[in-house]
């Protein structure tokens, strides 16, 4: 019984210190200086404007990796191609290179003397220190997570109830959405959360390539650190709680789209 | 419609899996392929199915080749061993699945359920998920999906394999009925002599990827086309140098002619057949089936010695 109890209380006191304290700490600093204060800090247009350019890239990187996710676990799953195992392991490049290196890369690449960047510019198109570039980093870093949820899922489930769908006359679109999409709904599910959730919380690639264009290119995470080191804590502070509440909302809806989904 | 498969051939890799083989199941007929794990049954079923492509050969249904049509333009019905149920669909919409993929009718698909639901016995199962049924209620939906669209060919994949032995002698006798009552071209897989000798009117024996015999459960049974059918569809001993069937052994008090002297050494009562256990002057095993009755009037005891020999003439031509 002791030792149970111990276990618990390591495990309590470790999630306590490192999660709920800081977390809880920005929580109270926020409202320190009352409810008023905290919403003028975050009605300031700039705080508006990062708000909104969060969730415009949340809005374009989270559906284009769900796709290219499925289809990804789908062809490394489902069929044998030369190279496979090469691609495999490309996957989980984002996970292995650190954000910074992203934005460097991004910046080699399209930058005013990168590959593209002249030929790009010449055409009118921007693409370091502004919005493309910043989607383009979004998408990167959170490239991997639908694909590793979803392939795990694909195995478990196999490949009977496809085969059975086509002695029933399905062809391969139907058995799709009808019959493999409903079956790994749930690993979808939890690889959309975590896109979202990486890509709401990004902040190295997108720092290096925003160029941290106040009221333009500034996201959430970025304004975060603008506040801070303005010395307006309140507005970093209260910067980071809505961060927190997007994150929270993303995952009780999971949540809730799960509840309704097991009684059904 | 009648099944053939002409001179067809798979190969996974260095594995021969079915080499050259022909068949021809005629209309209507209820045909076993019967053979022990890796003998290609399952993989030629799997190549009339569509589910498989021969890399040579032709499968032909209705005189028609359709080697290499995919299987969702078949019409065929396929029942796999681990039921493969559309876990988030209720026992309806599974049954329903074929007719809702040609985009029938809402009211046509409903009483086309409500009879196939009526065949297999599930009426008061509809609205539950495979996950709520049992394994034989699961089975049986997987019969009725694939009965649906009224298909001219049923095939089943070692279909009772999964299921406990009380749940597997019913849905036998069930799809013998069954295949009485709808008399669709039929198809099914077992590793199991009693189950294939029970259900089918002919019986595909399989080894090593090829056709060993094709013949009634009766004629292979008593005829066995060579040592490996002879084993494989029934009991054996080794009797001298021929391969008997035990329940062929005449096991008599006195010396006689072509009898050869044992001793019994175990006597098992295995209900109404009892097991005599013997060993020959040189410790050869030979183990003899004889009846309640036979014993009886035997007065066997274990120790005894006893005189054997055959009773018929050897059921395997080759090695008489």
């Amino acid at each position: 019984m002791k030792a149970k109890y111990g276990l618990r209380f390591a495990a309590l006191g470790y999630l306590a210190i490192l999660l709920v304290a800081p977390v809880g700490f920005v929580f109270y600093k926020t409202f320190q200086h009352g409810i008023g204060a905290a919403w003028d800090s975050i009605t300031t247009p700039e705080a508006v404007h990062a708000f909104w350019l969060t969730i415009e890239l949340v809005a374009i990187a989270v559906p284009l990796n769900t796709i290219f996710g499925v289809v990804m676990a789908l062809s490394l799953v489902r069929t044998k191609f030369r190279g496979r195992g090469f691609v495999n392991s490309l996957i989980d490049l984002p996970f292995a290179i650190s954000p910074v290196v992203v934005g460097l890369a991004l910046i080699l690449v399209y930058g005013r003397k990168g590959w593209f960047g002249e030929w790009l510019i010449n055409n009118g198109i921007q693409v370091i220190f502004s919005f493309p570039g910043m989607v383009l980093a979004t998408i990167f870093v959170s490239l991997p997570f639908v694909v590793r949820e979803v392939m795990p899922v694909l195995r478990e489930v196999g490949t009977d109830q496809e085969q059975a769908a086509a002695t029933l006359g399905a062809n391969g679109w139907q058995t799709f959405w009808r019959i493999t999409l409903p079956a790994i709904r749930w690993g979808v599910a939890y690889g959309v959360v975590l896109t979202t959730a990486r890509a709401l919380g990004e902040f190295g690639a997108v720092s290096v390539v925003s160029g941290h264009i106040r009221g333009q290119t500034e996201t959430l995470t970025l304004h975060v650190e603008d506040r801070f080191q303005s010395f307006d804590l309140t507005g970093a502070y209260t910067a980071a709680v809505v961060l927190a509440l997007l994150a929270l909302i993303t995952l009780l809806s999971m949540n809730l789209m799960k509840r309704r989904g097991d009684v059904a | 419609m009648s099944i053939a498969v002409e001179n067809v051939t798979r190969r996974f890799g260095d594995f021969l899996a079915v080499d050259d083989v022909s068949l021809e199941v005629p209309t209507g007929a209820l045909t076993a392929l019967l053979g022990p794990s890796g003998s290609g049954k399952s993989t030629l079923l799997r190549m009339i199915a569509g589910l498989d492509t021969p890399d040579s050969g032709r499968v032909l249904i209705a005189g028609e080749d359709r080697t290499s049509q995919p299987a969702r333009k078949r019409d065929v019905g396929f029942v796999f061993q681990h039921y493969a149920a559309f876990k988030h669909m209720t026992v309806r919409d599974n049954v329903g699945f074929a007719l809702s993929i040609r985009k029938a009718p809402k009211d046509r698909i409903r009483a086309r359920v409500d009879e196939l639901l009526a065949l297999v016995h599930l009426e008061a199962y509809g609205e539950r998920y495979p996950s709520q049924l049992s394994g034989g209620q699961r089975q049986r939906m997987a019969l009725a999906r694939a009965l649906a669209v009224e298909p001219k060919v049923l095939l089943l994949d070692e279909p009772f394999g999964a299921l406990d032995a009380t749940v597997r002698k019913e849905l036998r006798e069930w799809l013998r009925r069954l295949h009485d009552e709808v008399h669709v071209t039929t198809i099914f897989v077992t590793h199991d002599q009693e189950e294939a000798m029970e259900v089918a009117e002919q019986i595909v024996v399989m080894n090593e990827g090829r056709v060993e015999q094709v013949g009634a459960p009766r004629d292979i049974y008593d005829s066995p086309a060579n040592d490996f059918v002879m084993k494989f569809i029934g009991p054996v001993t080794r009797l001298g140098e021929a391969d008997v069937r035990p329940h062929d052994l005449d096991v008599l008090l006195e010396p006689r002619e072509g009898a050869e002297e044992m001793q019994v050494k175990r006597i098992v009562h295995l209900g109404f057949e009892i097991r005599v256990d013997l060993e020959t002057g040189d410790g050869r095993q030979v183990w003899a089936q004889l009846t309640r009755e036979q014993l009886e009037q035997l007065e066997l005891q274990e120790g005894q010695l006893v005189y054997v020999r055959p009773n018929t003439r050897p059921r395997l031509a080759a090695v008489s």
